[in-house]
């Protein structure tokens, strides 16, 4: 056990230490998470042969990230994809694993190994690609999201070249390996499939992904509605791993990639109204399973196979960076992609991924490439991808610059994407102002922590979510970085000042409009920030105090001066009174400040609104007729000079 | 007058139906204005409508006030002269209900026939609405944007009918002899009574509507 946490404490060193200084300089959080694995393993020497075992539960990162990545997607967005899918993601597949797989044929190896090398090196990183462009703020340019195009279709590609590689296996390495007793048999032992004819295979794997379309679509809701009632947390998180592991684990059973499982699952849930609550209970663990990744990554980098063949590994890295760079851009060029974006999407994908480990492990399993080779190709892929966020750095030192002035259009394009209003807190105040917004065509978030309440809103049209508001990472997937406004209109006092001192910290720039219980409240909300605060019940009751003097037949338009003089007391005085409450909040003064002004205010409103009721000739303003007799004096009056 | 002998049912059926719209935000300080919006409010085929009172945010009622326009043969703006002009929800009445494609425009002839005059109190006195005076023009000339506004969207646009020097009409026991008269002209726009060639063109309406009648 002892062991275990030292273990878990040098990998969580070495990641708070180098990954913030990777992010300082600014290399990108995954340089950081290589560089640290590279400490700790070959360099320090403090961690070894458990990184392997670590990274296939590091692997887990990915298949969260895809689902995220799902989430993300509705699936008419990705119908939408589909040309794009299969035009650059066939085209950036078949042509390098083409060309790879006719240079291994050339350096000497047999087909079966070539074509294995050239699918392996066909694939990308889509853990160190999505994590980049996310961090760079790229997913929505038209380069990023051609390379996710890429990235998707590869991660689909997986599943029939998995089922292809065991047909190309070197008799000799097999039987060479069942004399030894193979260990690695028992890899394979969970399977559903296994000994099944073809068409039974297919029926298994067409019944799993339906279970997984269909169930996410209808069995979900109530299961995440029943959680959601419970109102804990981290029932909710389990909930959410729950189902991520249990498709994991599902679609390990029937052959298929779990990544893509979970793909999928997230495209099913992308409209669900717990969309952005789950994305907020997942991000965290994708995060830290994702560096843990990376730094197996590091950590794995075998120096003295390395510096063995060092020259050799140099030369296959540099020269399968450049057959997929070189692919990439014909492809960029063919379909199109303008000026950064072409580079982007050429340098962005130019490494291999970890896909290449799984198929790598596989290939090994199923004696298709003898181990020296594994070896070798496993520091290739390793470094390829040690060396993509120097690519990253290159496009945004050397290219982006050039493009500079096209960049500002760029983000033009985007804006639809920006300029919405969060509102936290559907009841019947957030209501009424998501009515008003989305009536004039405004973007809005709805979050709401009561799932009944989301359902009826979702009833009638509204998109709503379940989260808590103010939980941060909520309000992060919720877009409040991206957002102009945030709205709180949450029932509860304490919950709506933590939210408004939160938002004011994390996003600055984000106008917050706060509902306030009472006067104090309201005034607490003002000192912690809020832009705008109006007290629940001040409207409301103004109303009903207008109809009331109706009722007593008292002139409309009367009613509404008196209105407006009782708003602009109100207003007078507002300032006047939250310094005072500020002083005596802190106590600085001992004479109750406040409460003497809160009582000049009740008579100061109570006079003036009595002056106009019942003085005709009063010094109330507004449409005052002139003194009797003014017509006389204004003709014989001479009007005096102004010099 | 030239009343006819007609029965009844023919009369009622010849009664033309009149609209006021009043327009004072300070009733509490009207001395003129208020009795005569309750004078009208108190004669048959009359109907007095106050506009602050309906419209105290001025979110005016289009439809409705169009309706209402329709449905009346004769239209009357009630009024406290403010800066030669109305008082602002007359205004916004206006800028509002007086659409294109039914006041006006190819197509809008919904006030085609219909007649229009303004009642009106002004502070100042007869004198000074001359164009030797202290206003420098008369009331008629001062009107001149509410007569166009009547030709443009065909009605037959009448003399106003004011109450000059009103400030001090109640301290010169002015203002019933004014209410007669102004009862006088609704009854007579009711009855279609009114000698139209001398409405159109006489400076006061209210010089026509003596007891006596003309």
């Amino acid at each position: 056990m002892t062991g275990y946490f030292l273990y878990a404490f040098i990998y969580l060193v070495a990641a708070v230490i180098a990954v913030p200084i990777a992010k300082r300089l600014g290399l990108g959080s995954v340089l950081g998470y290589l560089i640290a694995g590279l400490v700790i393993g070959p360099v320090f020497g403090l961690v070894g042969d458990e990184t392997t075992t670590i990274q296939h539960f590091a692997e887990f990162g990915v298949v969260m990230m895809l689902f995220l990545v799902g989430l993300e997607l509705e699936p008419r967005s990705l119908w939408a994809m589909k040309s794009k899918l299969l035009g650059l993601g066939g085209l950036q597949l078949g042509l390098t694993a083409a060309l790879i797989t006719a240079a291994a044929i050339a350096l000497g190896q047999p087909f079966g190994v070539s074509l294995t090398i050239g699918l392996i090196f066909a694939l990308s990183s889509t853990a160190i690609v999505l994590q980049t462009f996310q961090e760079k703020g790229l997913q929505q340019t038209e380069g990023g999201k051609s390379a996710f195009s890429v990235l998707l279709f590869q991660d689909i590609a997986v599943i029939p070249m998995l089922a292809l590689i065991p047909l190309l296996a070197i008799p000799e390495l097999a039987s060479s390996a069942a004399e030894h007793g193979s260990s690695s048999e028992s890899h394979n032992n969970l399977s559903l499939v296994e000994g099944l004819p073809p068409w039974g295979y297919g029926l298994v794997i067409i019944s799993s992904v339906a279970f997984v379309t269909v169930g996410g679509h209808y069995l979900s809701r109530p299961l995440f509605k029943f959680v959601a009632s419970s109102h804990l947390r981290e029932i909710f998180t389990a909930t959410a791993l729950m189902l991520i592991i249990g498709i994991a684990a599902l679609m390990g059973l029937v052959g298929l990639s779990p990544a893509l499982g979970a793909f999928l699952a997230g495209v099913v849930l992308a409209n669900s109204e717990f969309r952005h609550e789950l994305e907020a209970n997942i991000e965290p663990f994708k995060g830290l399973l994702l560096g843990l990744f990376f730094i197996t990554v590091g950590a794995g980098i075998n120096f003295g196979v390395l510096s063995d063949n060092a020259v050799l590994i140099a030369a296959l890295t540099i020269t399968v960076m450049l057959v997929k760079a070189m692919v990439l851009y014909v492809i960029a060029v063919v379909f199109k992609l303008r000026e950064s974006n072409k580079w982007l999407f050429t340098l962005s994908l130019a490494q291999a991924g970890e896909f290449g480990f799984v198929l790598l492990s596989f290939a090994s399993q199923n004696y298709v490439l003898p181990s020296n080779i594994i070896s070798v190709l496993s520091l290739v892929v390793a470094i390829s991808m040690f060396l993509t966020p120097g690519l990253f750095i290159l496009f945004d030192k050397a290219i982006m610059p050039r493009y500079q002035g096209s960049k500002t259009q760029r983000e033009q394009d985007t804006i639809d994407e920006q300029g919405s209003v969060v509102i936290a807190g559907i009841g019947r105040f957030g209501q009424i102002i998501n009515r008003l917004l989305v009536a004039n065509d405004v973007k809005t978030v709805v979050l709401d922590i009561r799932s009944e309440q989301i359902d009826l809103i979702r009833r009638v049209g509204t998109k709503a979510y379940f989260g808590d508001a103010s939980k941060p990472d909520i309000l992060h997937t919720a877009g409040a970085h991206d957002a102009s406004l945030l709205v709180i209109a949450i029932d509860d006092k304490d919950t709506a000042a933590e939210m408004v001192k939160y938002a004011k910290h994390a996003y600055p720039n984000v106008k917050v409009l706060a509902r306030a219980f009472d006067r104090g409240h309201g005034y607490r909300l003002r000192q912690l920030g809020a832009d705008y605060v109006v007290s629940e019940t001040y409207h409301s009751a103004l109303e009903m105090g207008a109809e009331a003097l109706r009722s007593l037949n008292i002139h409309p338009f009367h009613v509404e001066r008196q209105k407006m003089a009782y708003k602009n007391i109100e207003d007078q005085q507002n300032d006047m009174l939250y310094k005072a409450w500020i002083d005596d909040a802190s106590g600085e003064r001992i004479d109750n400040n406040y409460l003497k002004l809160f009582i000049e205010l009740e008579s100061l409103i109570k006079n003036a609104l009595k002056a106009d009721l019942h003085d005709k000739h009063s010094k109330m303003r507004g449409w005052t007729p002139p003194p009797k007799g003014y017509a006389e004096k204004l003709e014989h009056d001479e009007i005096p000079d102004n010099e | 007058m030239n009343s006819d002998n007609k029965s009844d049912i023919d009369e009622s059926k010849h009664n033309r139906k009149v609209l006021v719209l009043f327009a004072h935000p300070a009733q509490t300080r009207s001395e003129v204005n208020v009795p005569l919006f309750a004078d009208a409010q108190a004669i048959e085929h009359v109907t007095a409508v106050d506009l602050y009172a309906e419209y105290p945010d001025f979110n005016i009622d289009i439809e409705r006030e169009q309706q209402q326009l329709v449905d009346h043969d004769i239209i009357i703006f009630l009024y406290p002269l403010y800066w030669y002009s109305t008082p602002s929800i007359l205004k916004e009445w206006q800028d509002l209900v007086l659409e294109y494609g039914f006041a006006y425009g190819h197509e809008g002839t919904a006030l085609k026939g219909k007649q229009f005059l303004c009642a009106i109190s002004a502070g100042g006195k007869e004198e000074a609405y001359q164009t030797d005076g202290f206003n420098h023009f008369t009331i008629r000339q001062l009107l001149q944007p509410l007569e166009q506004m009547a030709s443009i969207t065909h009605m037959t646009y009448l003399a106003p009918f004011a109450l000059f020097g009103s400030r001090t009409a109640q301290e010169e026991h002015r203002i019933s002899d004014h209410r007669r008269k102004w009862t006088t002209l609704l009854n007579k726009l009711v009855k279609g009574e009114l000698n139209m060639e001398k409405a159109m063109n006489i400076e006061n309406l209210a010089d026509l509507c003596t007891q006596s009648g003309e």
